[in-house]
């Protein structure tokens, strides 16, 4: 029993971090068909948010609320990755839909850009050019709708990204006076360090549990819950999913496809954000972190079936069980007297470099007979 | 005419020797008679950077050092060592592609370079064909014994060998059962195939090994195999790469890996610098076996530390790969002066024999083109820096270990044409 509960907990323990890295790539390649190679290195961002956000609450007057830095990086990695994540949408990748070749090698330039760019540039001005860009692109949407309908809106525009740059610049300036780590650039990994009451382990019946590890799991189990609702629930969740079904109807019957894209690249962006600050409790923040996760998060969204958020969600955990009972030789334990060759077999593939590969070739066979995944979405769409 | 083809001349000259200083970057200052001019090749961009940059640092440094107190005298004639800087990019075939360019169109007399070990086998047919020579200071697998490249790291022997003695017969966990961890690459598949040979030496029992891919940070798998197969606490030996140490260390802590409950991890790769990046709350407690480290007490290490931190910022620290390539400068100007030319064969010749007083304590170029070293085991501290628990003797090299079954019985001797790269004992 007890062997049970802790095979399974680390199952779901290496499945959500899956499944949270592979969240924001099943909305956007899954939904909006985007192969998005830029992904893992929006995880990167958020995980940095994560390194500056925990150095911020280090200041004197934030000290007292520094055990609940993490909860407040997750929203603020959220908006980070989702604001470059639009500006990436707006820029780049509106002008490449439905030519998938020129995104896959435009996001992957995309990607060493992001790489350089926080290995040269100190943070503190990183961090301040985030914020001009959140405030040139949200303060004119939030001008009456009277300013937005004048002739003049351009003007508005134009010195709202104005006032954007200076304040910018303004934070960047304070907060690289303030954290000297902030203040040169660095390509050297950085370290997130979990709060006091995130460290160590619980007792659950009777076996221990790591915080951080159950820490991620909720962080997945309210993302997966969120944005499932969202997509079901709200008037732009429906939208979305319109769009994705038939763009062309949705456009006729008024839907701005155009809208929609933003927010559905901009949420899939957050989403990877929030995976940022998840794997950042797990090891180190470098620029390279991306990378580490961008092969897994394909291979979940591809295994699930392309465009379903049940199948992303089952092929994670479906992995982590597999990595765990693989790698960990867990069914020598379960089964100790086995005949010698299997157990031998078992044994060659119990370190965690051979179950990759095991755990490769199964999902090479099993896309053999299944090539649309787990669940293929079915629909007028797919078989265009 | 003959006045302005003159003047044009002149102009070309000038020009010309504009060029020439400020290529080499100063040219021939008042005192010195020459200049020579030296390669680095480390990777300054890609993974490698942050810790192949540190030893372009410390290289530099010993060269202004060596240029401050007249450069090298050959034939009694002082040289200022000046340098090309050549970036390897952590990409292995560039290593290859830029040492062939310092030796042939720099035409350099010594590259001092590397890290990692598939970057000096890439590198290693390129000095071997041209009869060219590489100084390369990492500490590494050993199983190689080339006569064009100098080995200043630490071999098998003086490292990982005293330090799983030291972990089996003297250490909190002694007589404890080993789980070994690494990376999966050649440098900890070869130093965990020695350990298993000593330690089955030893009478101990290595009860598991795990390697991670490169790249991969989930060790979850690996936790709960060494909570299986050590449950009561035990020896880890961790042959780690890079940041994979920082995942391993974050979450066997959460997982209650850790000293105060009987689990010691005895890492070959974590340095002073790893520690700084690592964080000394998640190592505080484990160990590290080195041939240098910043705690040494003697002037000589003191004074390398503060040098170093002078030119290069007081946050800096010093490192046994750095003071590796601090010592092979200083080898190679030695060599140098005894043989009275730059030529690699008479340098080749002299360097065996050489004794350098370096940080760590004496050490003497062996025939085997490796050095003789101190071996020191350290425990972290919570400053972020070793408390040196033991220091052994002066230690032999061997190129080819004597604990790994394909190299048992073989060594390697280059100042005698009949015995070479491999001969039998």
């Amino acid at each position: 029993m007890e062997l049970l509960l802790d095979s399974l907990f680390n199952g779901v323990a290496i499945g959500s971090v899956l499944l949270v890295a592979a969240l924001g790539l099943a909305i956007v390649f899954g939904l909006m068909g985007v192969i998005n190679l830029a992904h893992g290195e929006l995880m990167m961002l958020g995980a940095y948010t994560t390194y500056v956000t925990q150095l911020i609450f280090k200041l004197p007057i934030l000290k007292p609320y520094y055990n609940s830095y993490i909860i407040v990086s997750i929203f603020f990695a959220f908006i980070v990755s989702g604001v470059v994540g639009i500006l990436l949408e707006k820029t780049i990748i509106r002008k490449l839909y439905g030519s998938p070749l020129e995104t896959l090698l435009a996001t992957w330039g995309v990607s060493l850009i992001l790489q350089q760019f926080v290995r040269s540039v100190p943070l503190a001005y990183g961090t301040g050019l985030v914020i001009s860009l959140i405030i040139g692109l949200f303060l004119p949407t939030t001008f009456p709708s009277k300013v937005k309908e004048s002739i003049n809106f351009k003007y508005y525009k134009f010195s709202s990204w104005i006032f954007a740059a200076l304040t910018g610049v303004l934070t960047g300036g304070v907060i690289s006076s303030s954290i000297s780590k902030l203040s040169r650039a660095s390509a050297r990994n950085v370290d997130v360090t979990a709060p006091a009451w995130m460290r160590g382990q619980v007792e659950i019946i009777g076996t221990a549990f790591p915080k951080t590890r159950l820490m991620i799991i909720v962080i997945t189990l309210i993302s997966v819950i969120a944005i499932t609702l969202f997509l079901n629930q709200s008037a732009w969740g429906m939208r979305i999913r319109a769009v994705t079904q038939n763009r062309q109807m949705s456009d006729c019957l008024g839907i701005s496809t155009e809208k929609v894209d933003i927010i559905t690249f901009g949420i899939g962006s957050g989403l990877a954000g929030v995976a940022g600050v998840a794997v950042s409790l797990l090891g180190s923040v470098g620029p390279n972190v991306g990378g580490n996760y961008i092969v897994g998060c394909f291979m979940v969204v591809v295994l699930g079936g392309v465009g379903n958020l049940l199948g992303t969600v089952l092929a994670s955990f479906g992995i982590g069980i597999m990595t765990d009972l693989i790698g960990a030789g867990r069914l020598l334990s379960i089964w100790p007297d086995m005949p010698l060759p299997l157990s031998n077999i078992i044994n060659f593939f119990a370190t965690t470099s051979m179950a990759r590969v095991m755990i490769f070739a199964l999902i090479v066979i099993f896309l053999q007979f299944k090539p649309t995944g787990l669940f293929p979405q079915k629909g007028r769409m797919v078989e265009n | 005419m003959r006045i302005s083809r003159r003047i044009l001349a002149g102009l070309a000259t000038a020009s010309l020797a504009v060029t020439a200083t400020s290529c080499g970057g100063g040219g021939t200052s008042g005192s010195f008679d020459d200049t020579v001019t030296v390669g680095i090749l480390h990777s300054l961009s890609g993974t490698m950077a942050i810790s192949e940059s540190t030893l372009v640092d410390t290289e530099k440094m010993a060269i202004e050092e060596i240029n401050a107190s007249g450069g090298v005298t050959v034939g009694g004639k002082s040289y200022k060592i000046e340098y090309i800087v050549e970036d390897g990019a952590s990409d292995w075939p560039t290593f290859a592609e830029k040492s062939k360019k310092l030796i042939d169109q720099d035409g350099v007399p010594v590259v001092f370079g590397g890290w990692t070990s598939a970057s000096r086998k890439a590198m290693l047919p390129v000095y071997e064909s041209k009869d060219a020579f590489l100084y390369y200071p990492i500490q590494y697998e050993a199983q190689e014994c080339s006569n064009n490249i100098f080995y200043t790291g630490a071999t098998p022997n003086q490292q990982s060998e005293p330090a799983t003695d030291f972990m089996y017969k003297r250490s909190p966990a002694a007589g404890g059962d080993f789980f070994l961890v690494g990376s999966d690459y050649v440098f900890p598949r070869t130093s965990n195939t020695i350990t298993k040979a000593q330690v089955k030496q030893l009478g101990g029992k290595v009860v598991g090994e795990d390697y991670l891919p490169l790249g991969n940070t989930e060790v979850a798998p690996i936790i709960s195999k060494i909570k299986k197969a050590l449950p009561e606490g035990g020896i880890i030996i961790n042959t780690l790469n890079g940041d994979q140490n920082v995942a391993f260390f974050k979450q066997i802590q959460d997982a209650g890996i850790t000293p105060s409950s009987g689990y010691y991890v005895m890492n070959y790769s974590i340095a002073e610098e790893e520690i700084s990046t690592i964080g000394p709350e998640f190592l505080e407690g484990h160990y590290g076996a080195w041939n240098y480290m910043m705690s040494i007490d003697t002037p000589a290490s003191k004074k390398f530390a503060k040098n170093f931190k002078k030119r290069w910022g007081a946050d800096r620290v010093v490192a046994d790969p750095q003071e590796s390539a601090y010592n092979m400068v200083y080898l190679w100007k030695q060599a140098v002066e005894d043989a009275g030319t730059f030529d690699d064969n008479a340098v080749r010749e002299a360097l065996v024999g050489q004794t350098f007083d370096a940080p760590q304590g004496p050490v003497e170029v062996m025939p085997n083109h490796h050095l003789s070293q101190t071996v020191r085991i350290g425990e972290i501290n919570a400053e972020g820096g070793f408390t040196i628990l033991e220091e052994t003797g002066v230690v032999l090299p061997q190129a080819w270990n004597q604990k790994h079954p394909s190299s048992k019985g073989f060594a390697c001797d280059w100042t005698d044409p009949s015995k070479g790269e491999k001969y039998k004992l």
